[in-house]
């Protein structure tokens, strides 16, 4: 059994209340100085910093949500001059403004921390060969990965996304014995694995640490049985740190929090009640380390629950099951968030009255698809069929544009998508998850 | 001159052609000809009828998306060449045909030939210069009959 930071993953529960309590109120009091938007949202709500007292105190403390990055865009929330800002990433800004988060020097470090302690119970040592074939860039994947990896010590190869041919033959040449990617991504590598005929002797491959998108226990057998690896579960959002946000250890059953740096909450995201240990319900992160962008029950609109038990593994930190759901329409999509709002934008830019229309996601070969069902209007018809096929080419190339991800536009007949009396249902999830 | 073609939006999935010629069954409209343009997902099904308005009208009110185009009909001998013909004509005036599908009437050794191009007015009169016989709606209404 080993661990990267042992004394915070094994902690007594009592022991990381008071670490948690001493950090909150250091992060109360900083973004409550520092940062306009909360300490308007304080004042509302009538909480001094001294109020806070400790963890239990939590409760009383203003949401944030994704918006209010927004309407801070881009650096209104950050706590720091920028002179202290060494990294920034912003999300791709497909529904509307981009968000965008920043780190200062110390923050990398938690980063590059919490990302070690995950790595380090998926078995990764100095001995080891990570492949990150997260992409590079804004996205906080790939640089997230990449330097966890060399936090552990391990040979990192930055492989980045796409050429998988490179990518399979670097795997062998270099001995690769990790791999961080997409999961549907390491059932891609399998399958070209097959179609060139490499053999699984030719690789030493050992574990995968798969996220950024939604996946199954039926896929996370599959990836295992068919590249003979460990596939570990990691989860993060961007606005929190990246991925390291939650990770499992090798019993693969709910993923460990750094609860020191990251202070998890479940709640009814309704009612906005703190819910009862074990209950399903919104989880909301408040961080308590961060400097740069320190976030104070940051709403991640992902439906998931805890579990205090101490893990087999000996580590005492709270684990969260798989996002099971979302409380929005989001879609996650080859790992791109499309918002059935976005393709109702670029419908109203065709027509002079957004038409009907229900996106059909599935999973076909192990990559996601996106099928866009468009109601024909009378406006919208013409008895020519290259007409009406130029309609589909122009919302495709739109989508792909705007969104940033291929769908296939089908026309459908007046009133053949079914209707209803409340919010409008528009789509249809097929992927067994 | 022009005839009154009515298109109709059509999914590809079965039962939706047979719900289009029913409709016009119940509100007693004679189908003189059709043609369909069909891709994989969907087709436009194209209709001449005696009673165009009112065509259109019973297939929106039953949900269809339909609309009416003016095309032309024209005859030509029912015989070899007798549409090479025609197509010479429009060649040479550069009218081109977005579509055209032909049928038979039920008397003379005629063929009709519906076509369909961007300026239906200009192309009459081309047509009827070159002493191409065009054929009003009402013939073809009655020539089915
Ligand atoms: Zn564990």
């Amino acid at each position: 059994m080993s661990f990267w930071n042992e004394k915070y993953e094994c902690m007594s529960r009592d022991e990381m209340r008071k670490v948690q309590s001493e950090r909150l109120i250091k992060t109360v009091n900083r973004v409550y100085n520092n940062v306009p938007t909360y300490r308007k949202k304080m004042d509302e709500k009538g909480i001094l910093p001294g109020d806070i007292k400790s963890v239990d105190d939590l409760k009383h403390l203003p949401f944030t949500y994704k918006q209010d990055l927004r309407d801070t865009y881009p650096f209104g929330l950050f706590a720091v001059p920028m002179s202290e800002i060494v990294r920034i990433h912003a999300s791709s800004g497909t529904t509307g403004k981009k968000t965008v988060v920043g780190y200062t020097k110390e923050d990398l470090e938690v980063w590059s921390e919490v990302i070690a302690r995950t790595f380090t119970g998926a078995g990764l040592t100095k001995e080891s060969f990570l492949q990150v074939s997260y992409g590079y860039g804004l996205f906080t994947g790939g640089l997230g990965a990449h330097y966890g990896g060399e936090k552990v010590g391990a040979t990192v190869i930055p492989t980045s996304s796409g050429n998988t041919k490179l990518q399979l033959s670097l795997m062998q040449d270099f001995g690769t014995t990790h791999i961080a990617c997409t999961p549907s991504y390491a059932l891609y590598l399998a399958e070209e694995m097959e179609e060139l005929g490499i053999k699984r002797s030719d690789l030493k491959l050992q574990a995968g640490i798969f996220g950024a998108e939604p996946w199954s226990e039926s896929m996370r057998k599959e990836i295992e049985d068919r590249l003979k690896i460990k596939a570990i579960d990691i989860y993060g959002l961007s606005e929190v740190i990246g991925p390291g946000v939650a990770c499992e250890c090798e019993y693969q059953n709910g993923m460990h929090i750094p609860e020191d740096h990251f202070i998890p909450e479940i709640i009814d995201p309704d009612t906005e009640e703190v819910l009862p240990e074990g209950s399903k319900g919104e989880i909301v992160f408040t961080t308590v380390t961060k400097e740069g962008l320190p976030l104070i029950r940051y709403r991640t609109k992902d439906l998931s629950s805890l579990n205090y038990e101490r893990c087999e593994c000996g580590r005492t930190e709270v684990r969260m099951s798989k996002v099971t759901g979302r409380t929005d329409d989001m879609l996650i999509i080859r790992g791109v968030n499309v918002f059935p709002s976005q393709v109702e934008s670029v419908l109203l830019s065709i027509g002079e009255t957004a038409p009907h229309y229900m996106l059909v996601v599935d999973r076909k070969d192990n990559l996601d698809t996106l099928e866009i069902q468009v109601e024909l209007s009378t406006a919208m018809f013409s008895d020519e069929v290259k007409k009406l096929e130029d309609i589909e080419r122009k919302i495709t190339k739109e989508v792909q544009s705007t969104l940033g991800i291929s769908a296939k536009v089908r026309l459908v007949e007046p009133k053949s998508i079914q209707r209803s009396e409340g919010k409008a249902k528009r789509v249809i999830d097929k992927r067994v998850l | 001159m022009l005839v009154q073609q009515i298109s109709v939006f059509l999914e590809n999935k079965s039962g939706r052609l047979a719900e289009v010629t029913r409709t016009l069954a119940s509100n007693n409209i004679d189908i003189c000809a059709l043609s369909i343009a069909d891709t994989t997902d969907f087709g436009i099904l194209r209709l001449i009828v005696n009673k165009p308005q009112d065509a259109e009208k019973a297939l929106s009110d039953n949900g269809f998306t339909v609309s009416c185009t003016d095309v032309i009909a024209i005859a030509v001998e029912d015989k070899p060449g007798g549409l090479a013909f025609v197509l010479e004509i429009l060649q040479d005036n550069a009218i081109s045909i977005e579509y055209m599908y032909a049928f038979v009437g039920k008397t003379g050794n005629e063929a009709f030939v519906i076509l369909r191009v961007e300026n239906p007015e200009d192309a009459l009169r081309t047509l009827t210069n070159c002493d191409i016989k065009i054929i009003p709606s009402e013939k073809i209404y009655c020539n089915v009959k």
